[in-house]
């Protein structure tokens, strides 16, 4: 049986730890997404991910802290990405070399790894229960910096991100812009991996700004829409998951797929 | 005669030692209306970059407002090409012009009660009230370069940089938005340095010609500048300068990569 939620009252408050943590990254995802798509970056986001997975599975055999090696993962691709790949083009090509590298290098320090075969599997494809104390401050804090920098460089970063060469000539610093957006990205998704996974942090950090900007055109519902999304995805996602069997992400996965068909419906309802 | 605007002084700009201009030297003044004429690969647009220290000059310098530029200023609007954005951001109108003023601006900010004045007069000077909430991605290259000229002047600069913005526009629309480009530059006292490569939609309103040609230039009126004799002194090779019916057309000139026989302009 899939679903069995007997226990359902019994069973929550384990997960509270995951509820808080999935808000959090829900918020940092809706918003980070919107820049993802702004600047056309969704695949960059695929390969910073498979980065941090290399990352945390590297320290997870070491016996180190996981969402540190997912961080450090993450701002190594993110770094590379952004410096070596300026132009589109030539980031999918950086990306994709990047990917694989990332993926082999995990799955390698997860074959040598000796502890529970849950701690493995959880890092592609996301855990719940698994949240603890010390993983639920680092990624509050995590998603708190990132949150708060985004806040503040909210309007050039659009500015830079949209209207590349206008903003440059109204001296946006548009070099530095794109620097400290990757660094927040790297962060984002470091902190994604730790409840959806590796390779399904696209669906938290893509999927809702790309419904979003399906039915919205204002700057200000566009991240509303897109935190909202997000939120009813992965909190939906964690409570659908304690009554089954089965792990998070599909659950996360489906939820938000379903919430961007719906946003496409809309859309083209809206032009009929 | 009051400080210049922008003052280029002896600039020189190579890339991979090609020398697109030599010894620049041109002063703008408050309220000047200056076309840059020149075939394709002249520099034209690498004087705009220069000016927004995007390219960093060989030799020589270029002062705005009496000090040395750095890259990109809050005193200087810029009005970018009409082509139709490649990304998809569902951006309005209103949000472009939002931008030009406080696009810049980090942190928190609420529009005020005077930026919300300049906002309504700005909407209302590029005829943009019905269309400020369409999405920039649906409106024609007309309909975009009135949003982009709003935005270039909204936040009141002393000097506006158009890098070929009526291409791909049909003549009427050209005239049109280059009439409001120059109605809306002098109500702010703003300069425009408006690099093209057709004179005639703006021939009527510009004030001097600063025309680039196989590393050299000459600066002047239209009249001083479009002349068979100094394009093809400037040239170095026969150069016709026809003018019928209003319009000027350049026979002759070559391309720095001969890669048209004629100007493009006719």
């Amino acid at each position: 049986m899939i679903f069995n939620f007997s226990n359902y009252d019994q069973l929550l408050p384990l997960v509270t730890n995951s509820l808080i943590v999935g808000a959090l990254l829900a918020l940092v995802g809706g918003l980070v997404g919107v820049f993802v798509i702004n600047r056309d970056m969704s695949f960059a986001v695929h390969g910073i991910s498979e980065l941090s997975f290399a990352g945390a599975s590297i320290t997870l055999l070491l016996g180190g802290d996981v969402v540190f090696g997912s961080v450090i993962g993450s701002l190594f691709a993110a770094v590379v990405i952004g410096v070596l790949g300026a132009k589109a083009k030539e980031r999918n090509s950086i990306t994709a070399v990047l990917m694989p590298f990332g993926l082999g290098l995990g799955i390698l320090a997860l074959s040598l790894y000796q502890g529970r075969a849950s701690n493995k599997f959880g890092l592609l494809t996301g855990q719940i229960v698994a949240v603890d104390e010390p993983q639920l401050v680092a990624i509050a804090a995590i998603a708190i910096l990132v949150v708060v920098t985004l806040l503040i460089v909210w309007r050039p970063l659009t500015f830079a991100s949209i209207d590349h060469e206008v903003a440059a000539a109204r001296g946006v610093p548009t070099r530095s812009l794109s620097v400290l957006f990757m660094v927040i990205l790297g962060l984002a998704v470091a902190a994604s991996i730790q409840v959806v996974g590796a390779l399904l942090v696209l669906s938290l950090l893509v999927t809702p700004a790309a419904s979003a900007v399906r039915v919205s055109r204002s700057p200000f519902i566009i991240p509303i829409l897109s935190v909202v999304f997000a939120l009813v995805s992965v909190i939906g996602g964690i409570l659908l998951a304690l009554g089954s069997s089965l792990p998070i992400s599909p659950y996360v996965t489906s939820i938000s797929f379903l919430i961007y068909l719906v946003c496409r419906i809309i859309e083209w309802a809206k032009k009929r | 005669m009051s400080s210049p605007v922008l003052s280029v002084k002896d600039a020189t700009l190579k890339i991979d030692d090609r020398v697109l201009w030599h010894k620049l030297n041109l002063e703008v003044q408050k309220n000047e209306f200056i076309a840059i004429l020149g075939a394709n690969g002249s520099g034209k647009s690498s004087l705009l970059k220069a000016i927004l220290g995007q390219l960093p000059l060989s030799a020589g310098s270029i002062e705005l407002n009496s000090k040395k530029i750095r890259r990109g200023s809050r005193r200087i609007g810029y009005v970018p090409q009409a082509r139709q954005p490649e990304n998809t951001m569902p951006i309005r109108g209103k949000d472009l012009l939002w931008l030009g003023l406080n696009g810049h601006r980090f942190g928190f900010w609420v529009p005020n009660k005077s930026s919300r004045a300049q906002f309504d007069h700005i909407i209302k000077a590029i005829d943009g009230e019905e269309l400020q909430n369409h999405a920039i991605s649906e409106m024609s290259g007309g309909e975009l370069q009135r949003f982009r000229v709003g935005q270039a002047v909204i936040s009141e600069p002393d000097l506006i940089l158009a890098d070929e913005p009526l291409s791909a526009l049909d003549y009427n629309q050209q005239a049109a938005i280059a009439e409001l480009l120059k109605r809306e530059s002098r109500e702010h006292n703003a300069a425009v340095l408006f690099v093209t490569h057709d004179v005639n939609p703006i021939l009527d309103m510009v004030d001097r010609v600063l025309y680039l040609a196989e590393g050299q230039f000459r600066i002047g009126t239209p009249d001083e500048v479009l002349t068979s004799e100094t394009l093809t002194e400037l040239y170095g090779t026969p150069i016709d300068v026809v003018r019928n019916q209003g319009r000027i057309v350049v026979l002759g000139a070559h391309d720095d990569h001969d890669h048209h026989h004629e100007e493009e302009w006719s």
